[in-house]
């Protein structure tokens, strides 16, 4: 994920230098104003003012995918924007995460088995990090959905991992 | 029959006499003066009847409100598979007329009639994305709803409800495989 990954063993320096940049990332998750359907009502409600996802670091909607950290794929997901999706998804620059948002990004929703235009799951196009499912969820649950995601930022770590670690002295 | 469709369709009647309109209302009405008229036309003459429609001026149907395509596909006493209905409207006049036109497989084809209603053209894409309609001279006849690569046209009757592009068909991506 970026130059500092998978160099160093655990130490204080690193350690802390971890807890940091995960303090950093995890609080100031900035999602992208991606709504494709009924969903994105409830996103729009969750970032207003009564269930306000400024307090969890997460309220600053970006226009633009190059300044966001987060897509909500809020929305069914047709055939004809699956393209699109991945080419917002592609543009988005590292650490990014995926929220499938509501019933249809998970697996088609009601759509899942006679619909000819849906895409049966966003995972089937891009990567997901967290399921919200409901439909749509709530505000609350997209809220959980973004702690849930924090949890996920808060646990990465920048160490040499055991695999790393096995492979080298593979190697050696 | 509605007052003011009456002299149109005689006037249609008389302007093309070879052709067998059919007039009828879309629905039988209580009230027949609220009864909404259509025509059935050939695909072969449809351009010059809308010509007409559109240019004549007791006609002057300024609006293509609607076109849409139907597929009669076991459908009782239907005698052809696509049936075409355009929906026009004379904002000047007041009046409105229903024309449809009938094509079958295995080419169905129809004149297009964007160069008399620009509007037609992504109604008559849609038409031919679902139910693979093709409107000859068509300025850029590329389907509008469903993706380019999609070979089906899945509004026509006899495309199936279930089976294809399942969830189970296609493989879930990870951030590994990304």
């Amino acid at each position: 994920m970026s130059w500092i990954e998978n160099r160093f063993e655990e130490g204080v320096i690193v350690t802390s230098l971890d807890w940091a940049i995960n303090w950093g990332r995890s609080n100031s998750v900035w999602p992208m104003t991606f709504g494709l359907a009924c969903c994105a009502i409830e996103m729009m409600a969750a970032g207003a003012s009564r269930f306000d996802l400024d307090r969890f670091g997460a309220g600053a909607f970006r226009a633009s995918p190059r300044q966001s950290d987060l897509m909500i794929v809020a929305g069914t997901v047709t055939y004809k924007m699956a393209s699109r999706l991945k080419r917002l998804y592609n543009q988005m620059p590292e650490p990014k995460f995926v929220m499938a948002m509501g019933a249809c990004t998970i697996g088609g929703g009601p759509y899942f088995k006679h619909g000819y235009h849906v895409v049966k799951g966003v995972d089937l196009v891009v990567p997901v990090d967290i399921y919200v499912p409901g439909c749509p969820p709530r505000p609350e649950a997209l809220i959980e959905g973004l702690m849930r995601l924090q949890d996920k930022i808060r646990a990465q770590r920048r160490t040499k991992s055991v695999m790393t670690k096995a492979k080298e002295a593979a190697l050696a | 029959m509605s007052a003011k469709i009456t002299p149109i369709i005689e006037l249609l009647q008389k302007q093309f006499s070879d052709i067998d309109f059919a007039p009828a209302p879309l629905l039988e009405m209580k009230d027949k003066s609220a009864e909404q008229w259509c025509v059935h036309v050939q695909p072969s003459k449809l351009f010059a009847v809308m010509s007409f429609l559109r240019s004549d001026e007791r006609c002057s149907f300024e609006q293509l409100s609607d076109l849409a395509g139907v597929d009669y596909l076991n459908f009782p006493k239907a005698k052809d598979r696509y049936g075409i209905v355009y929906s026009l409207l004379s904002l000047s006049k007041e009046h409105r007329l229903w024309v449809k036109v009938f094509v079958n497989d295995p080419n169905p084809e129809v004149p297009s009639v964007v160069s008399i209603w620009y509007g037609a053209t992504w109604m008559e894409r849609e038409v031919w994305d679902m139910f693979g309609v093709r409107f000859s001279d068509h300025p850029d006849l590329r389907r509008i709803l469903t993706w380019e690569s999609f070979e089906a046209h899945p509004l026509r009757k006899d495309y199936p409800l279930t089976g294809r592009g399942e969830r189970e068909d296609f493989k879930v991506i990870t951030r590994d495989s990304a």
